[in-house]
């Protein structure tokens, strides 16, 4: 028996390290799965061996947004790829791993139907007043009250999406089959794409009704929803935000909110998460949710699936699955 | 047309009450205290009832007003109007169809998104001030699921339209098979329930669809199928349906109505899978006033003899 588990274990050695991130609060079901083709070592778990692997890791897998900081990275010298799990990879130091020549991949399109679908929700939610009809019920209000006020109609909305990445083209296409008509912005303009472009996201808020945010958060698109965005979207004015909390002046929106210079948002995420500003709490046109948008069953059996053939493609030398361009 | 008695039997929208007292004599029935007094008195003069969904036109009441001509509804479904009764008496009845479908097949998306991916329990939580990072729970998500849908009418084909853009496969149950769709036809509703993972309610209200979501029905969708009602109350087994989910029998619900409206059921209450909405299927701006200005219409075509808008009876 001693001798079996020492050949597994030296088995299991002969492995490729993969070093697992994460912060303590997150943790992944697939350790296992991942384990019989590579040695993971997790400093979480192991302090004592980052000195021992610090040479031989050439990969981390990262566990959600958990942040990799440029100190991280320089830990580890002979590092090639950080596969992360997350459909945005700002919280990755992207600039050190171009500098340094390290892969990055991201979710890919693992998270695109959930974060695209959970758009949706929170636009017929805000828009119909869901989870404020909900509320109003469950507190028994229903028979007092008597009627209910009215919504707003989401048929013949003109819908900007900002940023038509993987999510922002899933959102289109539902969105169109409510007869809502679309247009976006982003960096380039695509050429394979039908609905109208708008170079400047203040043109595209000015056209439209409901701003859906669904780019990737870098420096160039932080606070790319701004005081001006908001004044061009106007007063009976949507946003849904999908993307990352710092893509939207919190501050600002807060205000046009409060002032009623904006019509409702539905909020998954927030620039500084878990906090979210109370103004929001009593307000039945804002929809609140907890940066759940891709959290489903079926997105992580998806993302496991990426994790896997990413990796597997890096150390078999082959074109990674979901590589972020890095330029 | 001052003169003309026009008797509105419930509160359904401002606007239509404002349009309606412009051209009409106009009674709000809720507003009288003594409802048979007040027939009595006005019965030679009412010629028009203007219902909604919470209150139509019943057989007593259509007896009680020999003048009556129209009953115009603020409503697609008629469930409470007399139709056969009208029909007898060669009483017009109308209703507001197409006007309604959109909101009501969003709704319905609305709903089943915000019960698989637990909206309003979502911004419950954050409202709390609980919210901790890396506090998460898994939800189920809705693209790819088999969406069955009892009731291939306007609204049944706009939900089937819109949950097609979300990849689901769809079937439905109706009378009568629909050869020209091609979406998987199932001619009862128990085998439907078997075959779906989220289960629309549709259809009109009749004596057939009273309780057609039944013990077997809600069973047969089993505890991880979705139960969505955009439809009338009475089309589900309200009792039955409570002890699903609290037995855990069937994995979650959304509600636009009820069997006992303004009632809800408090078990209902407490429950994170199910959202519940106080009957807000055509509860928007925009829509209503559309209704309104169908119902305004039938009656002044009516009135000047012309042809009605959308006439039922």
């Amino acid at each position: 028996m001693a001798n079996q588990s020492e050949e597994q274990n030296q088995e299991q050695q002969q492995r490729p390290i993969v070093m697992v991130h994460r912060l303590p609060t997150f943790s992944f079901s697939f350790a296992n799965r991942l384990k019989t083709h590579y040695h993971l070592f997790d400093p979480l778990d192991s302090p004592d061996l980052i000195d021992l692997h610090r040479d031989s890791v050439r990969a981390i897998f990262c566990v959600g947004p958990s942040p990799v900081t440029s100190e991280l990275i320089a830990r580890y010298p002979c590092l090639e790829i950080i596969v992360g799990s997350s459909a945005g990879v700002d919280h990755i130091d992207l600039r050190e791993c171009r500098r340094r020549g390290i892969a990055v991949t991201n979710a890919g399109n693992a998270f695109s139907e959930a974060a695209a679908e959970y758009a949706v929700g929170l636009l017929i939610d805000a828009l119909r007043r869901v989870s404020a009809g909900d509320r109003f019920v469950r507190a028994g209000l229903w028979p007092k009250a008597g009627e209910y006020p009215l919504g707003f109609k989401l048929g013949g909305k003109r819908v900007g999406i900002v940023g038509l990445g993987s999510i922002g083209s899933e959102v289109a296409n539902r969105l169109a089959a409510f007869g809502c008509s679309i247009a976006y912005n982003s960096r380039k303009k695509k050429p394979s794409v039908p609905y109208p472009y708008y170079a400047k996201v203040c043109d595209l808020a000015v056209n439209s009704d409901v701003l859906v945010v669904c780019c990737a958060l870098a420096d160039e698109t932080h606070h790319i929803i701004n005081k001006d965005v908001m004044t061009a979207l106007g007063k009976e004015g949507v946003i849904i935000n999908v993307g990352r909390g710092k893509l939207v002046d919190e501050k600002e929106l807060v205000q046009f909110l409060v002032r009623g210079e904006i019509g409702g948002a539905g909020l998954d995420v927030f620039e500084n998460e878990p906090y979210v500003p109370k103004e929001l709490f009593t307000m039945d046109n804002v929809v609140l949710s907890p940066h759940r948008a891709v959290l489903t069953q079926e997105s992580f059996e998806a993302i496991q699936e990426v994790v896997v053939a990413n990796l597997e493609a890096f150390f078999a030398n082959k074109p990674l699955v979901s590589p972020v361009q890095n330029e | 047309m001052e003169s003309i008695g026009v008797l509105m039997v419930c509160p359904s929208s401002t606007y239509l009450e404002q349009e309606l007292s412009k051209r009409f004599s106009l009674y709000k029935f809720w507003t009288f205290s003594d409802k048979t007094q007040f027939v009595k008195t006005h019965s030679n003069s009412i010629r028009a009832i203007v219902g909604a969904a919470a209150a139509g036109a019943d057989a007593a009441l259509i007896d009680s007003l020999p003048k009556l001509e129209i009953v115009a509804s603020f409503s697609v479904g008629l469930d409470k109007v007399d139709l056969i009764k009208c029909k007898d008496k060669g009483i017009r009845v109308t209703n507001t169809p197409d006007v309604l479908t959109d909101d009501v097949a969003d709704l319905a998306i609305g709903l089943i998104l915000a019960v698989l991916r637990r909206l309003c329990e979502c911004d419950r939580y954050v409202r709390s001030g609980k919210w901790k990072k890396g506090d998460f729970k898994l939800t189920t998500k809705f693209t790819g699921k088999t969406v069955g849908i009892i009731g291939l009418g306007r609204i049944g084909i706009g939900i089937a339209k819109r949950a097609e853009a979300f990849s689901c496969p769809i079937s439905y149950y109706s009378r009568t098979e629909k050869p020209e769709l091609k979406y998987k036809y199932y001619s009862n509703v128990l085998d439907l329930a078997s075959n779906c993972d989220i289960l629309v309610v549709a259809c009109p209200l009749t004596a057939e669809t009273h309780h057609i979501i039944n013990r077997e029905v809600i069973d047969a969708l089993g505890p991880k199928g979705v139960l969505i009602n955009i439809g009338r109350g009475p089309h589900v087994d309200e009792v039955e349906l409570v002890s699903a989910l609290l037995e855990g029998r069937l994995g979650g619900a959304g509600l636009d109505v009820f069997e006992h409206e303004p009632n809800v059921p408090e078990e209902l209450f407490g429950l994170e899978n199910v959202v519940l909405l106080p009957h807000v299927g055509s509860g928007t701006v925009e829509t209503r006033k559309s209704m309104a200005d169908i119902v305004i219409g039938n009656l002044e075509a009516h009135f000047l003899k012309k042809p009605l808008l959308t006439p039922v009876v």
